[in-house]
């Protein structure tokens, strides 16, 4: 497992720095929220972003892409949460594009994949429902209908769901919600009939939506994958999902650390800069440890799942529960350590906790993740 | 076939030819260790058969170079010996605060003389050294040290008390850190010196810790006579050699922390029974998750940063994170150890629980972060050298 990144990593990280930095920073986040956008992020950003291969990022060559794996995927996505870049890449480059190259026909991944890559298409996955994550617990329907399917229920964070060109929405198909067997994909235009979808923003300023189905007919040939066998291509998907999560996670809870470190070194109380207290000292400290133990997670998991561990989904889930306690860790101290100001919208650390505070609940929080971890370790 | 290769069957041949079966199990506790030395007692002729076999080869120290004991072997090449070791489950075959830390000391600092007066005797496991830091007075605070070393014209004086000494009460020789100079600032002034145990005017008192046991020592010295070619490094200049090895020291701490033990779910599962599958107490449960995954974390970090550290970037104030967050983590562990064997867990007496094993090895932990420089001390080290915070 290659724990030290390679020449062509390093090299697409520095790139990817410099350009989230000068095209995405901070401000352009407050400008989408400020200015009520209507579409949440900048589709010339996203343009860009696919010139420079970020949405074919996982996509193989003969459709568009640039195949450079999921540690590289890291790369970026460790970048967009430095700057808190809002973009499609996580529901459309990397949930969207995994669920097709895993569980799509020739026919749908010739489409799907190639649009992607070249940045042509929004995509968004319609997986949760309830207050929390919860896969097997999906309750949506899908019932044979003629040729097709007929699909009843709500779905809710669904990432970039408002924007979406084309959803991919989980429904049972047979067995009873908490089942794992017996739950199918689906690719649905959201224009088609009994499709309404609400946009929530969140409290980080990014994009989410609720979805409602009602009575929504489709063709048999929306069926991604087999018929009740979603959740194979679904665990690859949130795996997936899960480690670039974290990467995320990784890249926001690094920057509200060295805005924290910046911070203390020059405000000055009692005469002393209060980064020279030791009570403040000694948990940065502590953080400093924390985040280069994240750090070692998310390398671990990616790298597992572009070797093709057989513990890489495992690996995911791991670092998606270290990173939400670390990276959260970081904005609480964060805050704490900027004081009153740290509790202004003028300073971009409030934004950094909102932002972990999305990305620790995605595709299940620290919590979630521990229980699945024992339950796999048998205890 | 590469070289590599080649040399990987060697050593495979060699090692199934001559590691006795015995020294193929798995080491139980402290007792299984050999430690080497004049008076050691070895636990059984195997013990003493695989040191030999060992000793013969350079396989003891399998980077030193050849005239001071070793094998000569590059990285790679140990690290396949390593390897080759491990596929069988050999048992180390000789523990050694003289290859772990006088060793790298002498290598970079020692003189010709002093390398081969005292590497091969280190690399053959016939002298066992202790290392003399702290002082009563100098703790955490190690650069206050006290013990003083007069300049006798052709021989060196010293007089004074160390603590927390390694097994000072069976140890051959020991390295310590002595005050040359007291006028200047308190890390001018130390010196790194060398002298045998039997030297008249020292001596070492066991002291007994809350596990019960006695690793350590207090060690007292009036007027001990110590040899001017003893004198490793630089006279007033021994915090350099100090510094050097504290780093060595926080490596081999943190890195003590990585498994041996059975995996703590596996532990709890045991003691507390499972309840649908789960762990009968659920706030235990979610606890024991959360440390391992934590573990399994650090681990990737210790291995991370020595893959850094072998692609040419320096460990450096990052050893002082793989101690603080190693030993905190190895504290944590035993704490839920302790929650999870519940009454049994505080049984000091008895065959049940090997005389009180766990307890022992629960109260043992409380030093881990305390030895080798404090967490606090640690927490100092990143502040000032990797986050450059001001005053620290």
């Amino acid at each position: 497992m290659a724990l030290v990144l390679n020449e062509d990593e390093v090299m697409l990280r520095d790139t990817a720095e410099g350009f989230f930095k000068d095209k995405a920073p901070v401000k352009e986040l407050r400008k989408l929220r400020d200015e009520r956008s209507e579409d949440g992020f900048d589709r010339g950003l996203w343009a860009e972003m696919a010139e420079m291969g970020f949405a074919g990022i996982v996509i193989d060559e003969d459709h568009g892409g640039v195949d450079m794996g999921f540690v590289a995927a890291g790369l970026v996505a460790e970048q967009m949460g430095r700057n808190l870049a809002a973009t499609p890449f996580l529901s459309t480059a990397i949930l969207a594009a995994t669920a097709i190259r895993e569980g799509g026909s020739a026919e749908q991944k010739a489409e799907w994949l190639t649009k992607i890559a070249g940045g042509e298409t929004i995509m968004a996955l319609a997986l949760d429902e309830g207050a929390k994550h919860n896969p097997a617990g999906t309750a949506t329907t899908a019932e044979k209908s003629g040729n097709g399917f007929k699909l009843n229920g709500s779905k809710a964070m669904v990432i970039d769901g408002h924007v979406a060109d084309a959803l991919i929405v989980a429904a049972r198909t047979s067995g009873e919600e908490g089942d794992v067997e017996g739950i199918s994909l689906f690719l649905i235009d959201p224009k088609t009939k009994g499709v309404s979808t609400e946009r929530t923003i969140m409290v980080d300023a990014h994009n989410s939506a609720r979805i409602e189905l009602d009575d929504v007919e489709i063709d048999g040939d929306a069926l991604l994958g087999d018929l009740d066998k979603g959740m194979e291509t679904l665990n690859k998907v949130l795996s997936a999902g899960r480690g670039i999560v974290a990467a995320e996670l990784l890249g926001a809870g690094s920057q509200a650390f060295a805005d924290t470190v910046d911070y203390i070194k020059e405000r000055k109380q009692f005469g002393k800069i209060i980064g020279e207290f030791q009570a403040l000292q000694h948990r940065a400290s502590h953080l400093y440890s924390e985040l280069e133990n994240a750090r070692s997670a998310v390398l671990v998991a990616l790298s597992a799942l572009d070797g093709g561990d057989e513990k890489a989904a495992m690996y995911c889930a791991m670092a998606k529960a270290k990173l939400g306690s670390v990276a959260k860790l970081a904005s609480q101290e964060g805050v704490q350590m900027h004081g009153g100001v740290g509790m202004t919208d003028e300073y971009d650390i409030g934004l950094f906790m909102k932002r972990i505070r999305v990305l620790q609940e995605l595709l299940g929080d620290a919590h979630y993740h521990l229980n699945q971890f024992a339950k796999a370790h048998s205890f | 076939m590469s070289d590599l290769k080649e040399f990987q069957m060697e050593v495979r041949a060699w090692l199934e030819e001559n590691c006795p079966p015995e020294m193929r199990q798995p080491i139980t506790g402290d007792k299984d260790l050999c430690w080497g030395g004049r008076n050691w007692e070895f636990q059984s002729p195997a013990q003493k058969q695989w040191l030999e076999a060992c000793v013969s080869k350079g396989y003891t120290v399998p980077t030193w170079p050849k005239e001071y004991g070793g094998a000569g072997f590059t990285r790679k090449e140990e690290i396949i010996l390593l390897k080759e070791m491990k596929r069988i489950g050999a048992r180390s075959p000789l523990s050694s605060f003289g290859i772990w830390m006088l060793g790298p000391a002498l290598l970079k600092f020692g003189t010709e003389e002093q390398k081969m007066e005292h590497l091969p005797p280190v690399a053959r496991g016939e002298i066992r050294w202790c290392q003399g830091y702290s002082e009563p007075g100098a703790g955490s605070d190690l650069a206050s040290l006290q013990t003083k070393c007069e300049d006798k014209g052709d021989h060196f004086i010293v007089n004074g008390q160390k603590v927390w000494t390694s097994y000072a009460d069976k140890a051959d020789w020991i390295f310590c850190l002595v005050r040359t100079d007291n006028s200047g600032k308190k890390h001018h002034g130390i010196s790194f010196v060398l002298f045998d145990m039997e030297t008249p005017g020292v001596e070492a008192r066991p002291i007994k810790l809350i596990s019960g046991r006695s690793p350590f020592c207090e060690t007292f010295f009036e007027d001990v006579r110590v040899e001017k070619h003893n004198l490793v490094g630089t006279r007033d200049k021994g915090w350099d050699v100090a510094k050097y090895l504290l780093t060595h020291e926080r490596e081999m701490i943190g890195g003590q922390a990585q498994g041996v033990t059975r995996p703590l779910s596996e532990v709890a599962a045991a003691s507390l029974g499972l309840e649908d599958g789960k762990l009968a107490d659920p706030m235990l449960r979610a606890k024991v998750a959360e440390a391992e995954i934590d573990e399994w974390a650090f681990n990737m970090t210790v291995a991370r940063k020595l893959a850094e550290a072998k692609a040419g970037a320096s460990l450096g104030a990052d050893s002082s994170m793989l101690k603080y967050y190693g030993t905190e983590m190895n504290k944590r562990k035993y704490e839920l150890m302790m929650d999870a064997a519940g009454h049994e867990g505080l049984e000091w007496e008895s065959d049940r629980s090997e005389d009180g094993k766990l307890a022992r090895s629960w109260l043992r932990t409380k030093g881990n972060s305390i030895e080798g420089g404090t967490s606090e001390v640690q927490l100092n080290i990143i502040s000032k050298h990797i986050l450059q915070l001001p005053g620290a």
